[in-house]
């Protein structure tokens, strides 16, 4: 067995130190050993989107990146969305607007769309789609996860920052 | 609308309340199959074949059980002989047999990707190696890759023991051939004005769930299994892997997980088996998860297909003869959908005279599995395009060809009875007055196609019961996995019955051992034959609580009522104000349950009867590129009859999915082998199915016409939004381009090559002319 080396990143707002072998990705890291499964696998070839985390604020299949390679990084996965029992305006149009079916692919489109809304507010139709583009959906056609977007980016610019569910 | 159901009469149902597991998943704690672990839980991979045909000489596994971490392996030499017979599995049917080879291959593989070991180990990489140090030694054969190479006199024969009724005892790949006739085809051709016949060939495509099959199992010292894993149907993987490891259905258990996605290809086993069997093996749990390239190769995508279809039309637009020929890849093993795609490809109209004659041909590709609507959508690629061009013919609007052909209540079904109330004409009509049929197309290389399709739905058994909580709460247990949000329409229906708030219902979905028999989550059949039961359960609680307020009140349980969440005495009149018959709330009536006769469980089960069959029509938009011939869609809107739409904004998110399915289909995917039959696209890059960016917003038109065999009026709705949508691609790219398309996927260099041969004809005849 390869020899495992110790990595410290931040995930999800605490300091965690954990041990990796070199051929582990970020995703196994995530979901295996420290057993946060919110994140999930739906090709390992950084084709659907369905593993995307946010590292240091930009989005990143981490099916593609080793575990290795969060030494020193900020990492937020679909876990440390929400604050606390409160959740982020995202989390609650998705449920409002229905835009998950089966939900495998819901933690990645959240993360992606985090990622744009933090960068960009106001975004259009066409740059949600362009943000989201590395995300497939097979359930929904998107229509409603790409109105959910557009609506919590609302919500964020009115100041609604977060939103409790009901 | 005509035909709109009772507005008004519902508190709950066609709300759009959040669903009850939805914070569960939008915060990442919802446990899908793979999200499982246990203490000293092993991990398995399974070695595949790189061949599409090849005999297997042998198998020494004693390279890979030595490596450490290498904890068993499995082959075929592990399972027992299992049961050479025909049995019903959700849509599909099963041959055990057949079912058995395909989870390890014995003595043959028949395609790129057949199972052929299993490993465990304590860690999946080390799984991965062990795979690597199996040696197996094969002789290849030449691969049968289509249906007319499976079909050709002296074909190679991938089933030695595969006999068909009409060929008697002579080997062959034709597992079946259905007919279906009616009327005189000779005269019905010769009352025609005009006739039209075209071939169509279609790629073999793939469901595409983003959540790949997984399966943990753990055998007990004591012979009991649990399986937990993400399925269609907890009960038909029992039942399927318990006669695949000749063990009775008591031994084991299934625990459905969350399921990403499915649209029938989770309703067969491929690792269940083998994760007991390791399990077995080694005394540990294991885990067993598919990898995208193995989910391509080696589960059940469906059918590529060749189908023919010769109609006759007179001038005025009345359809009066169809001849169908159609032969569907059932992959390795016998079964493909053929015989359902037989009875819908002319179900949407009334011809008085037609032939349809199926084939169902085995070709060494994977054993092909349910996806929505099996069959339907490749058959009405053929025969709505052939229904365009005699719209075309004969200068009417699609829509009103449509119409005048179409299936009402009483129009004969293409076999037995006549179609009960239906929704078809007013699909049609639907779009006929949508916005998107109103607006102008305009600009240069854009055309605008229209199509319809039909599925039967399913019925099938169910079974649910309603337990009524100390606090006037309640929650409603069924064992349909919850694929699309149906745990809010169980809810619903639910709280609908009993008069409380939808949040004071929790669906549950159980395992094998805490409900009754419930087939698949398929066929369009949970909210129709599940929502049939919880519907069925809630009224026998009802009838419970109005017997106890009864009790309470000492009246007869007739005299009681059960208003908006209260009991209260009928006849207002024999009313004794004061006496403690004032009415009570069922929370109220909850507190006295103890002391009037104990816990309130209501229960049905059903074997649904009354199945609704589904129409859609499709309305597509679409631009395409001169120089590269690549489609773009602009617009699209379906109208689907969906009988009653108990939760609207789930059913437009089926007739959304399915839309954007069915246009993946059309303009985009199919599986590429290469001449020795290997899957050559085996990633979802090469896979390539819509992302948000080959999709405009889907408008959706829900029709209501009651379906009268349901008593909510439920039809089932998720299935029949896949079907149009490559027609009507179609039938818009030719009214783009002038060409007609005949072969799906319609993808660039297809579409530019048909573009290419119009115009170089086009000019050799203007050369000619000159
Ligand atoms: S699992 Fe990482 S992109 Fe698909
Ligand atoms: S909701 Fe199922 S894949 Fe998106």
């Amino acid at each position: 067995m390869a020899k495992k080396t110790l990595v410290e990143a931040n995930i999800n707002g605490e300091v965690v130190e954990f041990l990796c072998e070199p051929r582990q990705s970020l995703l196994e890291c995530l979901r295996d050993v420290l057993e946060l499964t919110g994140s999930k696998e739906g090709c390992l070839t950084g084709d659907c989107g369905a593993c995307s985390v946010l590292v240091d604020g930009r989005a990143v299949c981490s099916c593609l990146m080793l575990g290795v390679e969060a030494q020193g990084k900020n990492i937020r996965t679909v876990e440390g969305l929400a604050d606390g029992t409160t959740l982020h305006p995202l989390q609650q149009k998705f449920l409002e607007h229905a835009s998950l079916q089966c939900g495998i692919c819901t933690p990645g489109f959240l993360m992606s769309a985090t990622a744009l809304l933090e960068r960009n507010s106001n975004p259009t139709e066409a740059e949600v789609r362009y943000a989201l583009a590395g995300n497939l959906c097979r359930c929904t056609g998107y229509d409603k996860i790409v109105r959910a977007v557009l609506d919590a980016a609302g919500s964020i610019r009115s100041g609604v920052k977060t939103s409790r569910a009901a | 609308m005509e035909g709109t159901t009772s507005n008004g009469k519902f508190k709950v149902i066609g709300t759009r309340p959040i669903r009850h597991d939805g914070i569960d998943k939008v915060i990442g704690r919802a446990k899908y199959g793979a999200d499982y672990a246990f203490p000293g839980m092993l991990h398995g991979k399974v070695l595949r074949s790189p061949h599409a045909h090849a005999k297997i000489k042998s198998i020494n596994t004693a390279k890979a059980l030595k490596l450490p971490g290498v904890k068993a392996v499995v082959t075929a030499a592990d399972l027992p002989e299992a049961a050479n017979r025909l049995e019903q599995a959700g849509e599909m049917a099963i041959n055990p047999h057949y079912l058995s080879m395909n989870i390890l291959a014995r003595d043959k593989v028949l395609y790129d990707g057949h199972a052929v070991a299993a490993v465990a180990a304590t860690s999946p990489h080390i799984a991965e190696e062990a795979l690597k140090l199996i040696e197996v030694e094969y002789e290849v054969l030449p691969p049968v890759m289509t249906v007319d190479a499976g079909m050709k006199p002296g074909a190679p024969i991938l089933l030695p023991d595969l006999r068909n009724r009409e060929e008697g005892d002579k080997p062959t790949n034709v597992a079946q051939h259905y007919q279906f006739k009616r009327g005189d085809l000779e005269a019905g051709f010769k009352a025609a004005d005009f006739v039209i016949e075209r071939e169509f060939n279609t790629a073999m495509v793939h469901q595409g769930y983003i959540e790949p099959h997984n399966a943990v199992g753990i055998y007990n010292a004591d012979g009991q299994a649990t399986i937990y894993c993400s399925t269609q149907g907890a009960f038909d993987v029992r039942s399927l892997s318990a006669q695949v490891l000749g063990v009775p259905v008591g031994k084991i258990k299934v625990v459905p997980a969350e399921i990403g996605g499915g649209f029938g290809g989770k309703t067969t086993i491929y690792l269940e088996p083998l994760s007991v069997l390791l399990s077995k093996k080694t005394g540990h749990p294991v885990k067993l998860v598919m990898t995208r390239s193995e989910v391509l190769r080696a589960s059940g995508p469906t059918s590529g297909s060749r189908i023919k279809v010769k109609m006759g039309a007179t001038r005025d637009g009345k359809v009066v003869a169809a001849e169908v020929w159609m032969a569907y890849e059932a992959g390795a093993f016998p079964g493909s959908p053929v015989g359902a795609g037989a009875m819908c490809i002319l179900a949407p109209y009334t011809i008085e005279n037609l032939q349809i004659d199926a084939y169902d041909v085995v070709v060494n590709r994977p054993k092909t599995a349910a996806y929505r609507a099996p069959g339907a959508s490749n058959a009405a690629m053929a025969s709505e395009t052939v229904i365009d061009e005699i719209a075309e013919k004969c200068a009417m609007d699609p829509l009103e060809l449509r119409i005048k052909n179409g299936v009402r209540e009483g129009s004969p079904q293409v076999v037995g009875p006549p179609f009960k109330r239906i929704g078809f004409i007013e699909t049609c009509e639907a779009i006929k007055h949508s916005d998107h049929y109103n607006s102008k197309l305009t600009g240069a290389h854009r055309g605008r196609g229209v199509a319809s399709g039909f599925w039967f739905n399913a019925g099938m058994q169910s079974s649910a019961t309603v337990n009524i909580h100390t606090d006037g709460t309640a929650s409603v247990v069924t064992g349909s996995p919850d694929i699309g949000g149906s745990r809010a329409s169980m809810a619903m229906i639910t709280a609908e019955v009993l008069g409380l708030a939808v949040t004071d219902v929790r669906p549950v979905v159980a395992d094998t051992d805490s409900i009754g028999h419930t087939d698949v989550t398929g066929g369009s059949r949970v909210t129709f034959a599940t929502g049939m039961a919880v519907y069925e359960a809630a009224q026998d609680a009802v009838r419970q609580l109005r017997e106890r307020a009864a009790k309470v009140w000492e009246v007869k349980p007739e005299d009681v009522q059960l208003v908006d969440g209260a009991v209260s005495v009928k006849d207002t009149a024999s009313f004794e104000k004061g006496e403690g018959k004032t009415p009570m709330t069922i929370k109220e009536l909850a507190t006295k349950l103890a002391r009037t006769g104990g816990p309130i469980t209501g229960r049905a089960s059903v074997n649904a009867r009354g199945v609704g069959p589904a129409f859609a029509t499709t309305l597509v938009d679409v631009e395409v590129d001169p120089d590269t011939g690549k489609v773009q869609v602009l617009r699209c809107t379906i109208a689907q009859d969906v009988g009653k739409a108990i939760h609207p904004s789930y059913v437009e998110g089926q007739m959304q999915g399915g839309t954007a399915q069915g246009i993946g289909w059309g303009l985009n995917e199919e599986y590429f082998y290469d001449d020795k039959g290997v899957l050559r696209n085996t990633g979802l890059l090469d896979y390539r199915m819509p992302t948000c960016l080959d999709l405009p917003l889907i408008e959706t038109a829900i029709v209501e016409v009651p379906n009268p065999g349901h008593p909510l009026g439920v039809r089932g709705v998720g299935e029949v939004s896949i079907v149009p949508p490559p027609a009507a691609l179609a039938n818009a790219i030719y009214r783009a381009t002038g060409v007609r398309m005949t072969e799906t996927p319609m993808s660039p260099p297809r579409v530019l090559k048909e573009m290419l041969k119009k115009r170089t004809g086009e000019e050799s005849q203007s050369a000619a002319a000159d």
